[in-house]
């Protein structure tokens, strides 16, 4: 009995102090950028969604989701109108120069202020196609803009970042995941 | 004026609690059957931008992009139960309102349970040691006090009658 007792009189300390270790663990998720609020896509290790967007202005060629294999490619949806997107756009502009596939998705866009945006800031992308009804960015599962998603060379999704990407991102997580995909 | 006023005021709360869904006239569908589906299974999805809303209830556009894709599976002849496979192959488990019993929800699901559980058997324990300890009974000092308290309490209640 007494032995039962002692063990008692410890279980609020051993609920508390687990407790104190889950919360502790989501402070440290904060901590390293990830905020609670990015959800894990759904389509990670899936195949790319199948579509055929026709691009932002008639004439160019369009983004057909057949270029997503046989290399590293970087989806990357945005908007003219959307601020972080303009945020996070020299960092696109970069990863292109270091000669990544970028290629776009244009959500629910205008022709001429897609074209407006892309003149003014520099065009990352390989091939950008109009999704003007927001169809195909929720077959990729989009819930925040800017959203990039790592396709492998299979085809397959690998990362979802959500949110604009970062100096930070790029060395943390896209370019060593592009490095690794690359082998 | 007084019951003008009052129906205005019911009238008013009437529309308000009516008013709660966001569902807007060009996106019904004309066959009522498949619109009553569509906002059955609309008040299950969660809504990802406001994340506590439905998408029957909230305005974010896309939520609005999710209640057409409903309705357009279920004018192509999905089953309800096709749709919300379309959705959450998209948009992952978390875009239910109500979790499915799975592997992974089995602690959230058996939780109550297992708590009303431990509390049965707790409540066991207690009232077993407490019902060994009162089985004593009475000491006789004890009882002799109990009596002249009874004695009192009769008397009491003869003079009051």
């Amino acid at each position: 009995m007494p032995a039962n007792l002692r063990l008692s009189y410890f279980l609020p300390v051993i609920i508390i102090l687990t407790l104190a270790a889950i919360f502790w663990s989501y402070l440290g998720e904060i901590k390293d950028g990830k905020s609670i609020q990015d959800l894990p896509s759904a389509l990670i290790d899936k195949p790319a969604p199948v579509f055929k967007l026709p691009s932002i202005n008639s004439g160019d060629k369009g983004f057909d989701s057949a270029v997503l294999k046989g290399q590293v490619t970087l989806v990357n949806v945005w908007a003219s109108w959307c601020a972080p997107c303009r945020i996070e756009h020299p960092r696109m502009m970069q990863l292109a120069r270091e000669g990544v596939a970028i290629y776009g998705i244009n959500y629910k866009d205008t022709p001429e202020a897609a074209t407006g945006f892309l003149t003014e800031l520099g065009n990352p992308y390989k091939a950008v196609g109009a999704d003007r009804t927001g169809k195909v960015s929720i077959d990729w599962g989009v819930y925040g803009y800017p959203e990039t998603f790592v396709v492998d060379p299979k085809g397959h999704i690998r990362y979802r970042h959500v949110g604009p990407i970062m100096a930070q991102d790029l060395t943390d997580k896209i370019r060593p995941l592009i490095k690794a995909l690359n082998k | 004026m007084i019951t003008v006023r009052l129906l205005a005021l019911i009238l008013i709360s009437v529309i308000g609690l009516s008013s709660a869904n966001a569902v807007e006239p060009n996106e019904i569908l004309k066959d009522p059957v498949l619109e009553q589906r569509a906002r059955a299974l609309s008040q299950d999805l969660r809504c990802l931008v406001c994340q506590n809303q439905s998408i029957d209830d909230s305005n974010a556009d896309l939520a609005r992009d999710l209640r057409v894709v409903v309705r357009d599976r279920l004018t192509a002849g999905d089953t309800d139960k096709q749709v919300m496979a379309f959705v959450v192959a998209r948009y992952g488990e978390f875009v239910l309102l109500k979790p499915p019993v799975n592997a992974r929800t089995s602690l959230l699901w058996s939780g109550p349970a297992l708590v009303l559980l431990f509390g049965a058997i707790g409540l066991v324990l207690w009232f077993r040691r407490r019902g060994s300890a009162t089985a004593e009974g009475l000491s006789a000092d004890e009882e002799k006090r109990l009596a002249v308290l009874m004695d009192e309490n009769t008397i009491s209640g003869e003079t009051e009658q």
